[in-house]
């Protein structure tokens, strides 16, 4: 971001300037991670972000641990699990980490998700940066999935199944696609093993996908409550020390839930029937993925065409790209779309409602409510959004994100803030 | 005024589904959801935060598994070893090591092909089945549930119940009677009401009342009043169970309480140098 | 929540010290009880990697040495390395005797069941009364590789990676390899069988 709001890094030492002058890494930190502005109106919305790294270290780290004792192969994925249950030192903290640290890192994710949403994140000029969010979604869901397989329980296996099949509803070369992802002709060791591989293999390239979404969203800076560019130094403070010791100071909240569920409820968010080894010549009575997919599922089920409700799964993520443009509106922030807030409410509900459908029986009424819930999620996007830019009227903006925390700029310097004023009240630091 | 008017429609909206759901609860014509009762609750020595195993109830627990299930269950990923857990049942090394020894272990190394257990086997796998497969009973507690239901299953969360696969066993265990008139139980099955997924099943009830006799009820023990019924045989396999299932729950609930201790005090710290260091820039 | 306190981050206003001072206090405090806490994380992710409970308990094993005659030897596997149980021949016994103690590159035993500071002498490379039965982890100490049974100049073990070569004790007289082969913990449980660990 080309800012001259705080000094920029400046080398003390003659090792430093000698070093500077060869591989300016400790400049770019730090003009990355200490004078970089950021609004000084953030809520705690904001702190996701953070959240979120952490949380894609933590799940490398302990997976990297995890992977020295496990065995991708069918006769013994299962038993390795269990062994590092049992016998591998620490290895039941590691595993429940790791476990409930994808449910983690997708809570943490559809909060990131929602406010960029509620904030209008994805608005020019920040498309790309929006766009390539998506892309880790996507390949988030690719990793959760494949290292749900790697147990090797009753629902990896039938989880692996029925989501491989997906791809057979492509037109003639669907069933040419599903075999060669399985590597035989029903999922077995050779799909286990490139799962594994893969599993490994897509948390560096979301790292690298992370590195560019840093680096788009240093070039346009932070969004904020207001939906207003940043306009001056009263504007911003320097990341370091304020956003810093907020990201962690939610990032320890963040980690008492998560201790929560790894230490008192580890097999809460998981399925039973996973702690049963695969039996191919048997299904469970109900194959549910893990809670985070159970919306784009319940889409899935709602439509009564093979090849159609595949469609409309992935395009229920891929609409999801195109949003930016989709969004007619000129004001950014919801907090100043008396409409559009209220439609993203009924939206967020939605999205709850289809994942508890999600995990019901596809029979009866449930499947008519997944069906209207399904229609109402691609309404919000097709119809809604385009045409509440169009209608809606939106309220006053504040003239600057200084005057939204401290009040107008016509009051005298030092005057307190007035109350009741145009700020929102999560401006609050 | 359109604002009005949008508003109306998002309200039908979203009450469309939930009709639709009240509708699908009362719908008989979908599959039937079993089991027909929900699990009984039992108190647990190891549920909520605190809790811990009973290393005397773990030994009756033992005791019962090996006299009442094992014919036909295996125990395949628990080794004798670990039955010294101090936060297990606690045997001695001598008990256990005379326990192992019960057990024939096949070995291709060894002379005959097989050898007396020792300490560092796990169970050696129960005898075929006809026509049967029951399952390994090492990871049964976890391995079984029953849905809580909303909005159950979010206060679970607080409560941290974590008990739904234990309570489901001591309800199947001891929930066998004589099948209702209107129910059919399939011949070589057992009518019982808290299976999971049917009114009966293959498994023939296995315990009864006073058909073990307690080692730790002997003589010269000074607590040898266990009761000996089906209820107490099958809440101590039960919590046996639960142990062999999650061996190291003790050690969890604890560093877990100590974790928890310092991401508090941790939280607290950050939170006043967060304070500080916005105080400046209001 | 004033405008100037805001403007100017490096303000000098009177009370500024003292808050800067407290505001540095409780960052350092802060900072050292999350690295405390970091810290005492990192220890799981290191003590994974140590043996776990199933190899720690595969600790001794059980040998029945009945069926090797003299002049013979087998090879077990404990934890994981070769064992030699070698019966030696009267010749071998003879020939490790007669060398000095001053002779050897490594004068100290070795031996897992004596003192670490004991010779090297024949004697204390066996146990009393079974001084025929030498029991030794065939691994060469220079490097880990396997020496070759029946070799070298002095007719014991000769490692082929690096050169080294031991006696009819197990002793090292020739070669890189820096110390005797080690003797592990074992015990004669009856005439024929023997536990090692």
């Amino acid at each position: 971001m080309q800012h001259d709001y705080f000094p920029r890094y400046e080398p003390k030492t003659a090792v430093g300037r000698w070093f500077d002058d060869r591989l300016p890494l400790t400049r770019l930190m730090y003009d990355s991670f200490v004078a970089y502005p950021v609004p000084r109106n953030l809520n705690y919305f904001y702190t996701f972000g953070g959240i979120l790294s952490i949380m894609l270290v933590v799940q490398i780290v302990t997976g990297v641990v995890l992977a020295m004792h496990y065995v991708p192969h069918e006769d013994f994925a299962f038993d390795s699990i269990e062994h590092i249950m049992r016998n591998v030192n620490y290895g039941w903290l590691l595993r429940y980490i790791h476990s409930n640290g994808a449910s983690m890192f997708f809570l943490a994710v559809y909060i990131h998700i929602f406010r960029g949403l509620y904030f209008g994140s994805y608005k020019a000029p920040r498309e790309i940066l929006w766009i390539l969010g998506v892309v880790i979604f996507l390949l988030m869901m690719a990793t959760a999935f494949m290292g749900y397989v790697l147990p090797w329980g009753q629902m990896s296996f039938w989880g692996a199944t029925v989501i491989t099949n997906l791809f057979s509803a492509i037109p003639l070369v669907g069933e040419s696609v599903v075999t060669w992802l399985w590597g035989g002709f029903a999922v077995g060791q050779p799909t286990l093993n490139r799962f594994y591989s893969l599993h490994y293999l897509l948390p560096f390239m979301i790292a690298g996908v992370v590195a560019l979404h840093v680096w788009a969203l240093h070039v346009t800076g932070q969004t904020n409550p207001t939906g207003i560019e940043v306009k001056s130094k009263q504007d911003v403070v320097p990341f370091t020390p304020h956003a810093t010791i907020k990201d962690a100071f939610a990032m320890t909240l963040f980690l008492i839930l998560f201790a929560w569920f790894v230490f008192y409820l580890p097999n809460y968010l998981g399925h039973a029937d996973n702690y049963q080894k695969a039996d191919p010549l048997v299904t469970p009575a109900h194959i549910v993925p893990e809670w985070y997919l159970l919306p784009f599922y319940a889409i899935l089920r709602a439509v009564p065409s093979k090849l159609f409700g595949v469609v409309l799964m992935f395009g229920s993520i891929a609409v999801l790209f195109i949003l930016p443009w989709l969004d007619t509106s000129r004001v950014r922030s919801a907090n100043y779309r008396p409409l559009y807030r209220q439609f993203f409410w009924i939206f967020v509900v939605v999205c709850i409602g289809l994942g508890y459908l999600g995990a019901k029986p596809a029979e009866g009424g449930y499947v008519v409510a997944a069906r209207i819930l399904t229609i109402y999620y691609f309404a919000h996007f097709f119809l809604i959004l385009p045409l509440l830019g169009l209608f809606e009227n939106p309220r006053p903006r504040p003239a600057s994100i200084a005057d939204s925390v401290l009040g107008p700029a016509d009051q005298p310097s030092g005057a307190p803030a007035a109350a009741g004023g145009v700020a929102a009240p999560e401006t609050r630091g | 005024m359109h604002n009005a008017l949008i508003r109306l429609l998002a309200a039908i909206l979203l009450v469309l589904p939930l009709a639709s759901l009240s509708y699908a609860a009362d719908d008989e014509s979908g599959t039937p959801h079993y089991p027909k009762n929900k699990p009984r609750h039992v108190s647990w020595s190891f549920a909520g935060p605190f809790g811990t195993f009973d290393p005397q109830q773990l030994q009756r627990g033992l005791q019962v598994y090996r006299e009442a299930c094992a014919a036909c269950h295996s125990l395949g990923y628990v080794a004798f070893r670990t039955l010294a857990s101090e936060s297990g049942p606690h045997l001695s090394a001598d008990a256990v090591r005379a326990l192992a020894s019960e057990y024939i272990i096949e070995d291709p190394d060894a002379p005959e092909g097989e050898r007396p257990g020792r300490a560092s086997d796990v169970f050696p796998d129960a005898p075929p089945y006809p026509d049967a497969n029951p399952p390994d009973l090492s990871v049964i507690t976890k391995a079984r549930t029953v849905e809580r239901g909303f909005p159950t299953f979010i206060f679970d969360i607080f409560t941290q119940y974590q008990e739904t696969g234990p309570d489901y066993l001591y309800s199947l265990l001891t929930g066998y009677q004589d099948p209702p008139d209107d129910v059919e139980v399939p011949d070589g099955n057992y009518y019982n009401p808290y299976f999971v997924s049917g009114t009966a099943l293959a498994m023939p009830p296995p315990l009864f009342e006073e058909a073990i006799a307690y080692a730790q009820n002997a003589d010269d023990n000074p607590n040898n009043d266990v009761p000996e019924t089906v209820d107490q045989y099958a809440k101590d396999v039960t919590a046996f169970l639960m142990w062999t299932a999650e061996p190291h729950m003790t050690d969890r609930k604890s560093l877990g309480l100590a974790v928890m201790i310092f991401l508090i005090v941790l939280a607290g710290l950050v939170y006043y140098t967060k304070k500080k260091v916005w105080a400046e820039a209001h | 929540m004033t405008r100037t306190t805001t403007a100017d981050l490096g303000a000098d206003a009177p009370d500024a010290e003292t808050e800067a001072t407290r505001r540095d206090f409780l960052l350092i405090a802060t900072g050292a009880f999350a690295a405390v806490g970091t810290a005492a994380a990192v220890w799981p992710f290191i003590h994974q990697m140590n043996p776990d409970a199933s190899a720690l308990a595969l600790s001794s094993i059980e040998v029945d040495i009945s069926s090797i005659e003299e002049g013979q030897a087998i090879t077990v596997m404990w934890q994981g390395k070769p064992v030699s149980i070698r019966y030696r021949s009267a010749a071998e016994m003879e020939e490790a005797r007669a060398t000095p103690v001053d002779d050897l590159a490594d004068p100290l035993a070795r031996n897992d069941n004596l003192d670490a500071t004991a010779p090297a002498n024949d004697e204390n490379r066996s146990v009393p009364g079974r001084e025929q039965w030498l029991i030794m982890l065939k691994v060469c100490t220079h490097l880990g590789c396997i020496p070759l049974d029946e070799a070298g100049e002095f007719g014991g073990w000769f490692c082929p990676c690096h050169g080294s070569h031991y006696d009819t004790a197990g002793r090292i007289r020739i070669g890189p390899a820096p110390e005797n082969m080690a003797i592990p913990p074992f015990e004669f449980l009856d005439e024929t069988l023997v536990r090692i660990g």
